[in-house]
């Protein structure tokens, strides 16, 4: 029973660690490709086992990398200041809505929870916001359209208030002489860390992997940021692709598209921090999976 | 009990008060007190609801962009009125068949095979014994899930590319296999498609589902133990109707939401190219390109509503089937 045991329990290890390779190798696959010479890659394709490494797309990106700077500063401020601000309003939105005593509570939160079911979907939101609060191409299109607060945060973290933050706290502080503000500032917060995770590191992680509101309001290539940079060479790939008989044309864009290596090197820039931080915050990550499933 | 003494209080006063100053001016009273004791709470929610009223109130009643001919020169509101017009345009298109046909059908596809698949891995975290390696298992399944589509992008070409993806260059040659121009045929993106989806999702609903499963007492499998039950039967028996819970409002959240199709997905893995668009192109990528490369706002709205009415309907009727078998779980 013993050895049976334990041969079942290499079975199913075995299982598992082939699924988390599938999970991993494309970005090993990524990581090759930019270390591997450009001949090589045009020779035999991108790979695993590149013939020959080279570091002359990192070296490329070094010495022109005035671009990508500016572009990892502006990913760098529309995540802080996104996330900054997101968990502000949403908190601020969230407490007064999970007080029992709040007059027309339940109205709030109906109005909150009705964006979840109903939205006027693209169209009306993009013709709002460029018609009529002009932010196209300013940096405020990065960070207000559709991530600021989502009305599932609220509700995420109105829950979280009204379970774990005792009433009586409140009426305690109150009598105390406290004021509302001074309690939600003083008392709710500091007692929210936990829920203040969770929805930070979703929104810091939305923010960051953010191309949709770029390739929409983001027209002004000084306030691109990375994963548009990427989005925008994609682009070129397409273009060359879909009217490569048009020769004389396509050498001419083929010299301003980075070569295959150097393309590979910004993807890996991109997603690398990611990979580098998430060991630290798996944990989080994981427990924040669960906390928003379960409503 | 001093509440309750107060309203007795209250009621006693309140009668001779009512007669002695009238009614009316002490109900402003203790509204006005009210109002200066939730004023803060009040300001607190203000950026909150302002947000709620630009990025989604205000586009819901941008609905009626569908029901005119919008001329810029005349802006939104001076725009003439045309009913039905953009509706009947884009019905009569063969666009509207094939981008709801594949909305549906890739929807349905993820939501039976991603529940199988995910349940099926989470079954197999639920036996690991050794915590570290379940742990680690763990986050690498939900690694993809961090990544954006871009990327991903980045990856699906490195496989795939014509001229130098590992497909063509190293594993088909190896079978003895021509080249394939995978960005021009139509006929793989269905593959192509569902394989990239559960390699980004199946890790996130796997922990889902790995909770609930924990969450079952121990003691429902010593029982079955005792009585000599193999694991398959424990997990056919036990596990299983364990967790149907779950997946019936899993599943019934994702088939109310089968109109709405993963933009970054269907956009940015096929690269945005015209030749695969018929097995590739959905509702939320139709509505875009019709506004963002054609600018055609009446065909764009029109399929956008259309997603955001039969979307409505659909939610609303699966919170109804959930809420019918269990209260409890139901939305709303």
């Amino acid at each position: 029973m013993e050895l049976l045991n334990k041969s079942y329990q290499w079975i199913i290890s075995s299982i598992m660690m082939a699924i988390s390779i599938t999970c991993f190798i494309p970005f090993v696959l990524l990581i090759m490709s930019s270390v591997t010479s450009e001949e090589s890659i045009i020779q035999h394709g991108y790979s695993f086992f590149p013939d020959t490494f080279s570091l002359k797309a990192y070296e490329y990106l070094w010495n022109h990398g005035t671009d990508l700077g500016r572009a990892y500063g502006i990913t760098v401020f529309v995540t802080v200041v996104g996330t900054a601000v997101s968990l502000a309003i949403t908190s601020m939105l969230a407490y007064p809505i999970s007080r029992s005593d709040m007059p027309l509570k339940n109205f709030w939160a109906f109005l909150v929870f009705f964006t979840l079911l109903f939205n006027g979907g693209f169209v009306p939101s993009y013709l709002i916001y460029t018609q009529i609060f002009h932010i196209k191409n300013t940096i405020l299109s990065l960070i207000v359209p559709g991530l600021l607060m989502s009305g599932f945060n609220v509700l995420l973290m109105r829950t979280f208030f009204k379970t774990s933050i005792p009433s009586a706290l409140i009426e305690a502080a109150s009598i105390d002489g406290a004021g509302e503000i001074k309690i939600f500032h003083r008392i709710v917060m500091p007692l929210s860390l936990p829920i203040l995770v969770t929805i930070g590191l979703f929104q810091t992680i939305a923010y960051w992997n953010d191309w949709f509101n770029g390739l929409t309001y983001m027209s002004n290539s000084r306030y691109f940021s990375i994963q548009m940079i990427l989005n925008k060479m994609m682009t070129d790939i397409e273009f060359l692709t879909n009217s490569s008989n048009l020769a004389g044309n396509a050498a001419k864009e083929i010299a301003q598209v980075p070569s295959t290596s150097v393309r590979m090197a910004i993807a890996v820039i991109g997603v690398l921090p990611i990979l580098i931080a998430y060991p630290f915050f798996q944990k989080y990550f994981i427990k924040g999976i669960t906390i928003g499933s379960v409503k | 009990m001093i509440v309750e003494r107060i309203t007795e209080w209250n009621d006693t006063v309140s009668a001779e008060l009512r007669q002695a100053v009238g009614y009316k001016t002490v109900k402003k009273k203790a509204g006005m007190k009210k109002f200066k004791r939730y004023f803060p709470l009040f300001l607190l929610m203000i950026p909150g609801l302002l947000y709620l009223i630009v990025n989604n109130y205000m586009p819901m009643f941008g609905i009626f962009i569908a029901f005119k001919n919008i001329n810029y020169s005349k802006g939104l509101l001076g725009s003439e009125w045309i009913g039905l017009q953009n509706f009947e345009y884009l019905f009569k298109t063969s666009d509207a068949f094939i981008i709801t046909r594949n909305t549906i059908l890739y929807n349905l596809v993820f939501i039976v095979l991603g529940t199988i698949i995910s349940i099926a891995i989470a079954l197999l975290l639920n036996d690991i014994r050794n915590k570290v390696l379940n742990r680690f298992y763990q986050s690498i399944i939900v690694l993809p899930h961090l990544i954006s589509f871009v990327i991903v992008g980045y990856l699906v070409y490195a496989l795939l590319s014509v001229d130098s993806g590992l497909l063509n260059k190293t594993i088909l040659p190896m079978f003895g296999i021509a080249e394939i121009s995978w960005y021009t045929e139509a006929k793989y993106w269905p593959y192509i498609l569902t394989i990239v989806h559960m390699w980004k999702t199946v890790g996130l609903s796997c922990i889902i589902y790995l909770a609930s499963i924990i969450s079952i007492d121990p003691e429902y499998y010593e029982a079955a133990k005792l009585d000599g039950a193999s694991r398959w039967q424990q997990i056919r028996k036990i596990t299983l109707p364990l967790i149907t819970p779950v997946i019936t409002i899993l599943t019934l959240l994702a088939i109310g939401r089968i109109f709405y199709a993963d933009f970054g997905l269907f956009y940015q893995v096929p690269m945005n190219s015209g030749a695969v668009a018929d097995t590739t192109n959905v509702i939320d990528t139709y509505v875009f390109r019709a506004l963002m490369t054609s600018g055609d706002i009446g065909m764009s709205s029109a399929a956008g509503i259309y997603q955001s009415v039969v979307g409505f309907v659909l939610i609303v009727f699966s919170n109804y089937i959930v809420r019918k078998a269990n209260k409890e779980n139901a939305l709303f």
